[in-house]
């Protein structure tokens, strides 16, 4: 049964993330980008919004806590490979800063607004993600 | 202050929405990567759910001239592609690939990832750290 109901809370959880970019657009003027909000934290270019970008991370960070609390608890099936988390962290990690941009800012925010930025990062990030599973799943046996 | 209440309101909904779709779940996420083998199609609903509002938020911000709260709305979309939007993505989708998170679900797992989950947030930061030389000599090579 929560097989089939996935796409649904797939629908709704869509439907909220891109209400939440919507809203930081509108009110703040901004664009909802996961890596850039934290990497301009982590490399100084956003001293100036440094406020703003706590408030959405902690933002970020208490909702999802207080949600899995009252749902009795939440998974996140992390692989316990720690070479593989640290390799992983840090290949998301550069990668969006080379590109400037992530699932939420080239996905969410650029596709709807036809940026051909953000339709070709989709394509090659989904691409890679794909050639890995392939790779390391099927092939290695790793994931 | 209003800006960061509505900061802090605008990273809650993100990651309610997050938890809710599956994103912070990574034998979902590697599910709908994993087109070879037991395919799952949840993200690209979460993806399409997503792009509907804003699509209306995009049309909505290209009628006014300021935010809410006064911002110039975000500059045009930049045509220009590039090494690093390319090298950039190819490596954030191999590490997405790898352990199932990307850096929003990375951040909205914080309280219930366990210590898997913070060592991907600190290596992911460590990452974000070194980058801008990497992406600086990426653009100087281009240029030449």
């Amino acid at each position: 049964m929560m097989i089939e109901m996935d796409w649904v809370w797939g629908l709704i959880g869509g439907l909220m993330i891109g209400g939440a970019a919507a809203l930081f657009l509108l009110v703040n003027g901004r664009i909802m980008g996961a890596s850039g909000i934290l990497g301009g934290l982590v490399d100084g270019t956003g001293r100036g919004t440094s406020a703003e970008r706590l408030a959405f991370i902690g933002g970020l960070i208490v909702a999802p806590a207080v949600l899995a609390l009252l749902m009795g608890g939440a998974q996140t099936n992390i692989t316990a490979n720690p070479v593989v988390i640290i390799a992983a962290g840090l290949l998301v990690g550069i990668g969006t800063r080379l590109a400037n941009g992530c699932t939420s800012g080239h996905g969410v925010c650029g596709i709807s607004r036809l940026s051909l930025r953000g339709i070709v990062a989709t394509v090659f990030y989904l691409l890679a993600g794909g050639l890995m599973m392939v790779t390391f799943r099927h092939v290695l046996g790793v994931i | 202050m209003k800006r960061n209440i509505f900061a802090f309101l605008a990273g809650g909904l993100f990651g309610v929405g997050l938890l809710v779709s599956g994103m912070t779940d990574t034998t979902k996420v590697q599910g709908w990567l994993d087109v070879f083998g037991a395919w799952d199609p949840t993200l690209a609903f979460v993806l399409g759910g997503a792009i509907l509002p804003m699509a209306v938020a995009w049309r909505v911000a290209a009628r006014r001239s300021t935010s809410v709260l006064g911002d110039a709305m975000p500059a045009k979309t930049d045509p220009r592609l590039g090494a690093n939007l390319v090298v950039g993505s190819v490596l954030f989708g191999m590490g997405w690939g790898l352990a199932g998170l990307c850096p929003g679900p990375a951040m909205a797992s914080l309280s219930f990832g366990g210590w898997g989950g913070m060592l991907f947030l600190v290596a992911m930061g460590a990452g974000m750290y070194v980058a801008p030389p990497l992406r600086a000599r990426i653009a100087q090579h281009e240029a030449a």
